[in-house]
This record gives structure tokens, sequence and C-alpha cells, in this order.
């Protein structure tokens, strides 16, 4: 039998009002575990508030394959940009 | 006896009880079955490490004079120590460890809920910091039961054999004697006796779940508040002591 | 598509997991990564042996914390390998059958309390010289492993040298004890940097590759530089009668390593190899029955779950 255990990603909110941020992933047996396992080993120094833990398998990712027709399309829009334009002297508000 | 010594000496029970069970423990670090739970027991260690220093160091503060944590950790010996017998056991295999944990932290968590509320407020304060910990404890043993006593057949009778070794151990846990009698009367000690019945309840709840026997015995060991200890809890602390006893007296 | 990826490695750019990458720079990282995760792992072993010894309860603590971090940091960095398409399992394997290596420094034994301080200071202080370089490197779950770690680390070595420091101020007998630990473990320090530039078999390419981003020797100069200073102000004497300030240069001169030494202990005969892997291999083979149990009881559960729906 295998004694491998799964793979799971864990994110971590480090306050109220932030966004979780992927900071690594572990081994457990189920997502109750991993959640466990995941306060054990990255907030050992008070890095959260709010733990998110997913089964690697589970994630759906973007190949480097996709760069090319995915991104590069939306860089030639620099209408999307605040920067592109100009404002009159003296207005600086808008 | 005073109350201030009778809270001291009970300080000092709960103190044992921590820092034997934690050094336990820690001898797991850098032997635990994956790495996890390398971490995660080392952080059960920790907590258990922290209380001891908690319940130590208001015993210091009782004694007066020169006393500290360390006093009490490092320069009493066996018969000066009055943990329960079932904190200083071998640490045995990961089922051994996981069940006594279990049965140790299933208790510490009811107990802990009524010391908060004790009249000693120093004592109230250092159980409802325990009381947080142990709420994980006891969520981390109660998946670990599950898992041992439900996986294989191998972890099944390993999980069990050690129920039926440790089961013996946890009536001393509730047993109260003339001196937590009085403190109980003052409102500032637990009540174990009266925590049996909903111990037992959770208890066999999970091992039942977790498709072990709940073991019908009455065989049931004493001695440990008393300062009758087993064997092992000499060797432990001639390893625990080494520094203070080779080097007495000295700061590190 | 080998042109575009040292394009990108040249633009300072992050190679991430789903990149095409040369197989050889998939080999290499594997192999670092793998080493560097066996060193934290197997490192927990010589301070861990003073946990259930440690002299107060505050200590006791601190190590118990420090210990753990080195679990922690193994784990963070079997985790980036892992990126790389090799599961934990067969790194672990690799370990034990010494295809794959850890640091030899950890070979030796921690024989008193004092060894537990020269380790946090002088083993982590080096650690952390080389990682601190390493946050640069080219693949990016490294170079995040190592971020972290080294956040982590800063308390290691303040610790180790705070036990130090605490010797120094004690009686003669303390004393001697942390020179005796320094002079035990200075050298073998110098020597995780590993062979000079020039004979470093693997240094090119990884530099070229920015897997590597600052050769051995300046890495240990950086080091000794630190280390003397840190020595000199608690009183301790730094065992190398070569030693010196070298005004022109702005560095200290040291002597050279025994190489000799190195590669005994490096080959197996240092005192404790047979006894740090025997370790491993033991927690590991009595962890089977464990993880076994582990997955036996989540398939059960599952197909519960399914009869239930």
């Amino acid at each position: 039998m295998s004694d491998e255990l799964k793979l799971y990603e864990v994110f971590v909110r480090s306050r109220r009002g932030l966004d979780h941020k992927h900071v690594g992933s572990l081994h457990a047996d189920d997502p109750e575990q991993a959640l466990e396992y995941a306060r054990d080993v990255y907030t050992r120094r008070s890095e959260g508030v709010s733990l998110w833990v997913v089964a690697a398998g589970d994630i759906t990712a973007s190949q480097e394959s996709d760069c090319d027709s995915f991104y590069d399309p939306l860089d030639d829009k620099p209408y999307r940009h605040a920067a592109m334009y100009d404002l009159p002297e003296g207005i600086d508000s808008l | 006896m005073t109350v201030n010594e009778a809270v001291k000496t009970y300080c000092l029970r709960l103190g044992d009880d921590a820092l034997i069970l934690g050094h336990r423990l820690s001898e797991w670090t850098s032997r635990a079955p994956f790495l996890e739970e390398d971490i995660a027991l080392t952080n059960v260690a920790l907590d258990f490490v922290g209380r001891a220093r908690l319940f130590y160091q208001y015993a210091a503060e009782l004694s007066g004079g020169d006393a500290t944590e360390d006093t009490f950790a490092y320069t009493r010996d066996v018969r000066e120590f009055s943990n329960l017998l079932i904190c200083e056991l071998p640490r045995g295999d990961f089922a051994f460890t996981i069940v006594r944990q279990f049965l140790f932290d299933s208790l510490a968590l009811l107990f802990m809920e009524k010391l908060k509320h004790s009249d000693d407020s120093r004592l109230a304060g250092i159980a409802a910091k325990a009381e947080k910990e142990a709420t994980y404890h006891v969520r981390r043993g109660r998946e670990w039961m599950l898992r041992l006593g439900d996986g294989t057949n191998e972890s099944h009778s390993r999980a069990q054999k050690a129920v039926d070794e440790l089961w013996g151990y946890t009536n001393e846990m509730f047993e109260v004697d003339a001196l937590a009698a009085t403190l109980i009367e003052a409102g500032i000690a637990v009540d174990t006796e009266a925590l049996r019945a909903p111990w037992f309840e959770s208890v066999s709840e999970v091992l039942t779940e977790a498709t072990l026997t709940v073991p019908d015995t009455d065989w049931a060991v004493e001695g440990g508040r008393r300062g009758i200890h087993t064997d092992d809890l000499g060797f432990l602390l001639a390893e625990l002591q080494f520094m203070q006893r080779a080097y007495p007296g000295l700061r590190w | 598509m080998t042109r575009s990826f040292q394009t990108r490695i040249d633009a300072e750019q992050k190679i991430e997991p789903k990149d095409w990458m040369p197989e050889k720079y998939r080999q290499t990282l594997i192999r670092q990564i793998s080493q560097h995760a066996h060193s934290e792992v197997i490192g927990e072993q010589p301070e861990g042996n003073w946990i259930t010894r440690a002299p107060s309860l505050e200590r006791k603590a601190i190590l118990l914390a420090k210990v753990q971090d080195e679990a922690g940091h193994g784990l963070y960095l079997y985790a980036a390998a892992e990126t790389l398409g090799i599961t934990r399992e067969e790194l672990i394997d690799r370990l034990h059958t010494g295809a794959s290596k850890y640091a030899s420094i950890f070979n030796y034994p921690s024989l008193t309390w004092a060894d537990v301080g020269a380790i946090g200071w002088l083993v982590d202080s080096a650690a952390i010289v080389n990682q601190v370089s390493l946050q640069n490197t080219s693949y990016g779950p490294y170079a995040r492993a190592m971020v972290r770690i080294c956040k982590e680390e800063s308390f290691h070595q303040r610790q180790g040298y705070n036990i130090m420091m605490t010797l120094m101020q004690g009686n003669e007998q303390q004393r001697a004890m942390a020179q005796d630990a320094l002079d035990r473990w200075w050298w073998p320090s110098l020597m995780m940097f590993g062979p000079h530039d020039g004979e470093s078999a693997h240094s090119a390419q990884s530099m070229k590759w920015k897997i590597k981003r600052r050769s051995n020797d300046d890495l240990r100069q950086q080091y000794v530089d630190q280390a003397v200073q840190q020595a000199l102000a608690i009183g301790l004497k730094v065992p190398d009668p070569a030693l010196a300030w070298n005004e022109e240069r702005g560095h200290y001169d040291f002597g050279d390593i025994d190489w000799e030494e190195f590669e005994r202990v490096i080959k197996g005969n240092g005192p404790c190899n047979r006894q740090r892997l025997a370790h491993h291999v033991e927690a590991h083979a009595e962890g089977v029955w464990v993880r076994e149990a582990m997955a036996c009881y989540d398939k059960k559960r599952r197909s519960r779950r399914h009869d239930a729906a």
C-alpha cells in the first residue's frame, strides 16, 4: 500500500482586510488535517488570521504555452491605464 | 498549611504534569512519522513546557525567597515530584503517545474550563490560556484516534494496546485528596471527581467511533501526587536535570 | 529554447515550475535543493540531542522552537524540490541510499551544552550568509523558500550567540566549555561553503544559470569577517594562528582548511555519519505504519461518504 500523502497548497490571510496569499505547500491525509498542519507549519509566528488549503491536484493552472495567446493581446491596450491621459496643469485630483 | 502553601502545592502538581508530559513529547522532535507531524508534535510540546513555566512561576511567587521556575524543575528529586503517573510513562510508539495525549487532553480541556473560573485570579488566567491550547490538542487527538483506530489492522491493534496499557493510569487523574478538597471548598481548585463522568462519556464516544474497545477493568494505579512514581521518572529526571546537577547553581 | 531560457535568466527573470527548463538545470536544482532540505532535517539531530537536557526551562523552549524551525525549513525545501517533478518519498529514498548528501557539518557530535551555542551561532550564521545570497536564485520556488527561511532564521544565530555570551560571562569552567566548542566547530563551519572556487565541480554552470549567486570563497570571506568580530567581542579566541586583519584588503586573512579532513567526513568517516543517517532511517521506517493507517482511513471514509450520497 502506498504511504504517500497528498499535496496541499496553503494560503494565509495575514491581517483582516488583506487577500489570502500563497505561502507554500505541505503533505496531509485530508483537508482537515492539512488545515491543522498549515496552522502548525505556516503560522508559528502569528503570520495569519485565516487559512485556506487546497488540494494541489484541484488547481487548474495556465501553461507557459498559453502565454502568447493569453497575455500578449492585452499589452497593446494602453487606454485601460490612467497614465495614457494627459491632464492640464493644476489638475491633480482626477 | 496556609492557603498560600496549599495553592503552591497545587501549582506544583499542575506544573509537574505539564513539564513531565511536555518532556516526553519533546523526545519526539526529529523522530515523528513525517515532517508535518514532527512540527505539530513539537508545537504541542511547547504548549506543555509553556504551561509548566506559568504554574512554576506562580509557585515561585508564592514561595517568596529566591525560588524560580527552574528551582522546581531542576532541583527536586523524584519523591518531590507530584505529577500523575500517566505523564511519566516512556513515550512508546506513536499510538501510545497519541492515546496518552488524547486521554490526558480530554480531561485537561474539561479541567481548564472549570479552573478558568477559579477564585484565584492567577490560576484562572493560566487556565484561560491553557483551555485554548487544550481545545486544539483534543481536536488533533480525536482525529488521530479515528485514523489509528479505524485505519489498518496494525494501527488498530497498536491503538487498542495503548488504550489497554494506559487505562489503569487514568483513574488517578480524578482523585481528590485532602489538599485538593480544601481548595475545592475555597473555590480555588477544580473538583476532578465531578469530571469523571463527562470525561468518560466523551472519551468513550471517540473510542467507539474509532472502532476501539473501552476497557472494562478495575486495575487502577495511583501514587504520583504523593511522590510515589514508576521507575521511569528517575531516569527522566536524570536527563532533564543533568546540567543543573553536574554544574550546580550556574546561569546558562 | 535553451537560448531564450538563458535570456530570461540574464534578464533576472525567475523560472517557475511550469516553464521549460534544460534538463540539467532541473537536475542541478533537485540535487541542490534536496541536499539543502536533507541538511535542515538531519540538522535537527545535533541540537535536538540537547532538548531533553537543556539547562533551564527557557532554554528548553527556545531550543524546541529552534529545532522545530529546522524541520519547517526542511519541509519548505522539500516542497520547493517537489515542484520540479520529484516526490518527497523519492528524495528521502535518495538520502537513505546515500545518493543524495547533506551538510557534512552535522556529522560532528554535540558534546556539551556549549555546542548548542556554537551550532546556533556559527553553523546558522554560515548558513544564513549562503541563504541570503540564494534569495535571488533564479528558480522561483527556491527563492521564495529562502526568503521565508531567512526571515525565520534571524533568531537562530542570536540565541546561539547568546548562549556563548552567557557562558563567557560565567565561571572558568563555562568559559572553557565555550572555547572548546568554538575550537571544534570553527573549521567545520568554514568547510560549509565548499571547495575553493577553482575546484568546485558545479560552480561555473550554476553561476551562469544564476542558481548560485556568489562564489564559495566570497561567501566564506564574508562569514569569517563577521564571525571573527563576534568571537572577539565576547572574549573567545579563534583557533587559527594565521588569522590577521588585512588593512589593504579590508578583510581578515585566514589559514587554509584541512581539505583531507573535509573529504574524509564527506566520504562517511565523520564521528556521527552512521548515527545521523540511522536515526533518520529508523524514524522514517517506524512511521510507515502510521502513514499507511492514514491512507487506509481516508479511503474508508471516502467510500462511506460515497455510499451515503
